[in-house]
């Protein structure tokens, strides 16, 4: 049969559109060439590493301070983030204000500002002397070196994950369902409690898991406002690029592997997540 | 002349066409009839090239276009969603067949113009050339949709459910509209439809699908009047069904009934109400729902009496 | 006024209104107008006195160099990528999806280790470009590898879902109506995702041109050669130039604020012409 060999042997779908293979295996040869084989290489390096070396470098008592300031920090600005951050997203879908479209605008400026500027600027603002600072510094509240700093430029750059996460869910969620909770006699609490939150439960919790995701690998932002001081204000990527500094390549892989675990255990859950909350909507 | 032989299709583990054998004549206007996954649009797509079959040819004029692309086929097609260029107006749209060609087969720029205002003329859209897709009614984007088929000058002409995305008083001007240039231009067409007015009051033949199986073909007096399949009679039409006397299922029509004084099938009126000519009667007859109707002539059936009837005209299955 | 059921009084509004706005403005606007009073302390004299030196010349055109290489990689790995995804089926799509986002999970320095694993001087293929006089880590080859990879997904991931939504429908039409495959990409596809690229694309080149820890480890710090702008704010911060610091910073400050307003004004077009729904 003539036709029989147009679709002999073909593990894709047939398709009339053209390019299939070209854009295919470009874009796979591609994604090998710069991301998979970079990223097992580290996977490769820890592995020959031995259990008990690794577990040595990558679980040294300085190691485990900078993993509980990295995950620590990251998850409490991960937390201030979630709640500020569902307030922006709430304020932008919900209310129209003046100038509006330019704050909306503004959100977005973590994702465009190079951490490094970022960084400096927080702690222009936050050292004793600075602008924020020097206010502060009387009260014996101290910013700048220490985690409260190192969560703040956190705060700053997981913002936007949250409010963008959160958005779309808000403005899709239709003021039908308000409504019906309304007629039925619900408040206005019990309907954001009830309704509202459950609805966008999925999407806070993606923005927080980015926003966290995020956080634990953040450097150039954190660094300048950070202090550094090994076991005390030292995170774990400054860690990292110390032991590199030092030519301890074992080390540097180690708590690199690390991290990448747990931040792909994170990127597992929000697939999760997120398949979990397309199955129960349906979609 | 069209002939589709013995195709088959399967997506994955769903088989969407078994063995399909089709033929055209030249002019006819043929509607692909069915409910939503018995495969209609998938045939349609076969036709056109959009879509490999698994087994089995498509012949044009007695040539095998099996393997040919869609774009050496020469078929106009119209997608349900009309799938207008967005970002090109009118007229560009309508020319765009026309403007891909090689250099050695491509007409001049003022010959390209000349053919899309014509092409417009002809579709009642004048002088909105210079329109976006986006400016246009959902009917006026139909008929833009259907001129930049018919610019490459088609052997054939191929619509997915082309009233689908309309509302319905749109929906029935353009049905006449198409009819009247199909007579006009008497180009081989094929359209897809769930919607069996639509299909009895445009198409020349009905193919009725089911399953990925054709249950029927004829005119669509012989699909209303001697449908083949049970579910030919209860998709095209209202249908009553009742067990047979010697087993199997009797179907017959709500106005193919006469009321009889004695004998026939008695029938527990429900609810009655007045439909055009008739007073339609719902009821129950034996552990059956049936409908059927009487002439508004006569008094309205009070609810609760029971009524016998006899069909004039029934088939066995 | 009136109470309706689905709205906060025009109190509560107020206080949520204010409260958002505060907690932005501190967190948002007030670094920004920091960078900028900071870099202008010494007016605009010293300002331009402290950004116009060779090392801080330097440092702009490398980033210029790097983003004009790495940009338009991402172009075509993007285009290709969603093109593959999009207009056809096959299995293991998901997991390719994933793959290319999987940069993104990934610490800057981290970005920056896996190439110092691999070209370095103790690194996998370190003894052979050693041999062959090439050099990856510490020079300009190196900080494109780590820049392509660190801004991997973002045209891609912008492309993708906006080409799932448009389907396949108008190449068929194109092809349907003779077009050949380049004439239906050329003519049909591109204009139809051009916006949604050109978003992308500003989005990767932010990045591109930002980004400070992956480039920081695989740059070596070599003023005037390896020194891209984010990294010359860093070494003039480290010396306490803090005006020249905050100088160069405000010039990358000025590229953000110029990439929020394009993208707000394609984010506007879109609504405009449904051009991102449809």
């Amino acid at each position: 049969m003539s036709s029989t060999s147009l679709t002999a042997g073909r593990w894709r779908r047939p398709s009339v559109l053209p390019g299939f293979g070209l854009t295919f295996g470009f874009s796979l040869a591609w994604l090998t060439l710069i991301v998979l084989i970079p990223l097992a290489t580290i996977f490769l390096k820890a592995a020959g590493m031995g259990w008990s070396q690794f577990v040595d470098v990558g679980f040294s008592p300085r190691a485990i301070a900078a993993y509980r300031l990295s995950f620590g920090t990251a998850a409490a600005a991960g937390l201030v983030n979630a709640v500020f951050g569902l307030l922006v997203a709430w304020v932008l879908v919900r209310y129209s204000f003046p100038g509006q479209r330019v704050i909306s605008a503004l959100v977005d400026l973590p994702f465009a500002l190079p951490t490094a500027v970022a960084g400096i600027a927080l702690t222009a603002l936050y050292a004793p002397t600075g602008w924020v600072g020097q206010y502060l510094d009387p009260l014996g509240i101290k910013v700048a070196f220490t985690p409260i700093g190192i969560t703040i430029a956190l705060v700053f750059i997981g913002l936007p994950f949250v409010v963008r996460s959160v958005e779309p869910v808000l403005a899709d969620l239709g003021k039908d369902v308000e409504e019906a909770a309304a007629t039925l006699g619900a408040t206005r609490s019990q309907t954001f409690s009830r309704v509202i939150l459950p609805a966008i439960g999925p999407a806070l919790l993606t923005g927080f898991a980015m926003a966290f995701a995020r956080g634990v690998g953040e450097y150039g932002s954190v660094i300048f406002i950070s202090g550094n001081m090994p076991g005390k204000t030292e995170i774990a990527p400054l860690l990292i690029v110390t032991q590199l500094e030092q030519y301890a390549y074992e080390g540097a892989t180690a708590i690199a592997t690390v991290m990448m675990l747990a931040s792909f255990s994170i990127l597992l859950l929000i697939n999760l997540i997120q398949a979990q909350g397309r199955k129960r909507m349906g979609a | 002349m069209i002939r589709v032989q013995n195709i088959t299709k399967r997506f994955g583990d769903y088989a969407a066409l078994h063995g399909i054998d089709l033929e055209i004549q030249d002019g006819e206007f043929i509607a692909l009839l069915g409910p939503s996954g018995s495969g209609k649009t998938t045939l349609l797509r076969i036709i056109a090239g959009l879509e490999f079959q698994d087994s089995g040819e498509v012949f044009f004029n007695g040539e095998d276009v099996s393997q040919r692309k869609v774009a050496d086929r020469q078929v106009g097609f119209v997608f349900q969603q009309y799938a207008l260029f967005r970002h090109m107006t009118v007229a560009e749209n309508v020319a765009f067949g026309l403007s891909v060609k090689s250099r050695r087969e491509r007409p001049s720029k003022a010959e390209i113009r000349a053919r899309a205002d014509e092409l417009l003329r002809l579709v009642q859209l004048e002088g909105l050339g210079k329109r976006y897709p986006g400016q246009l009614s959902g009917g006026q984007r139909q008929r833009v949709a259907l001129a930049r088929a018919l610019a490459i000058e088609p052997k054939l002409l191929l619509l997915d459910e082309p009233f689908g995305a309309l509302d319905a008083k749109v929906r029935k001007d353009l049905r006449r509209w198409l009819r009247d240039l199909h007579k006009q231009m008497g180009l081989t067409s094929i359209f897809v439809t769930h919607d069996q007015e639509e299909a009895l009051e445009l198409a020349d033949r009905v193919v009725v699908m089911d399953h990925g199986r054709i249950e029927q073909i004829g005119r669509p007096e012989e699909i209303y009047m001697d449908p083949a399949t049970p579910f030919v009679s209860h998709f095209v039409g209202e249908t009553n069904r009742l067990a047979g006397p010697s087993g199997g299922e009797i179907h017959f029509r709500p106005h193919d009934v006469e009321l009889v004084a004695e004998g026939g099938q008695a029938v527990l009126v429900d609810n009655v109400f007045r439909k055009g000519g008739f007073w339609r009667v719902e009821g129950v007859a034996g552990d059956a729902l049936v409908e059927i109707d009487v002439d508004a002539a006569l008094p309205a059936p009070a609810v609760g009496e029971t009524l016998r009837f006899a069909p004039t005209r029934q088939r066995q299955f | 006024m009136t109470m309706r059921a689905t709205t906060e009084g025009f109190a509560t509004r107020l206080v949520l209104i204010t409260v958002a706005m505060l907690f932005l403005g501190f967190f948002l606007l007030l670094p920004l107008v920091a960078v900028f009073s900071e870099a202008l302390k010494q007016g605009i004299g010293g300002f331009i006195e402290h950004v116009d030196t060779p090392d801080a010349w330097a440092a702009i055109r490398l980033t210029l160099l790097i983003a004009a290489i790495s940009v338009p990689l991402n172009i075509v790995f993007g285009i290709a990528a969603s093109w593959a995804i999009t207009k056809f089926s096959f299995p293991g799509k998901s997991l390719l999806i994933t793959l290319i986002d999987l940069p993104f999970s990934v610490s800057p320095v981290v970005s920056g280790l896996i190439f110092v694993l691999l070209f370095g001087a103790n690194g996998l293929f370190g003894a052979w470009l050693a041999e062959h006089d090439l050099k990856i880590i510490f020079a300009v080859p190196g900080i494109v590898l780590a820049t392509v990879f660190i801004t991997f997904p973002f045209v891609a991931r912008e492309l993708i879902p906006l080409m799932m939504e448009q389907g396949k429908d108008d190449e068929e039409a194109a092809l349907s109506l003779g077009a050949s495959g380049w004439q239906t990409f050329w003519h049909v596809t591109l204009p139809n995702i051009r916006w949604g690229l050109l978003y992308g694309v500003l989005l990767c080149n932010a990045r591109a041109m930002g980004e400070f820890g992956a480039v920081s480890v695989v740059s070596g710090h070599i003023r005037g050669e390896t020194n891209t702008m984010p990294l010359h704010v860093e070494i003039l911060y480290n010396e306490y130039d803090f005006v020249g610091a905050f100088a160069v910073a405000s010039l990358l400050a000025c590229l953000a604020l110029v990439t929020l307003v394009a993208k707000s004004v394609l984010e506007w077009r879109f609504d405009l012409h449904g051009g991102a729904k449809h």
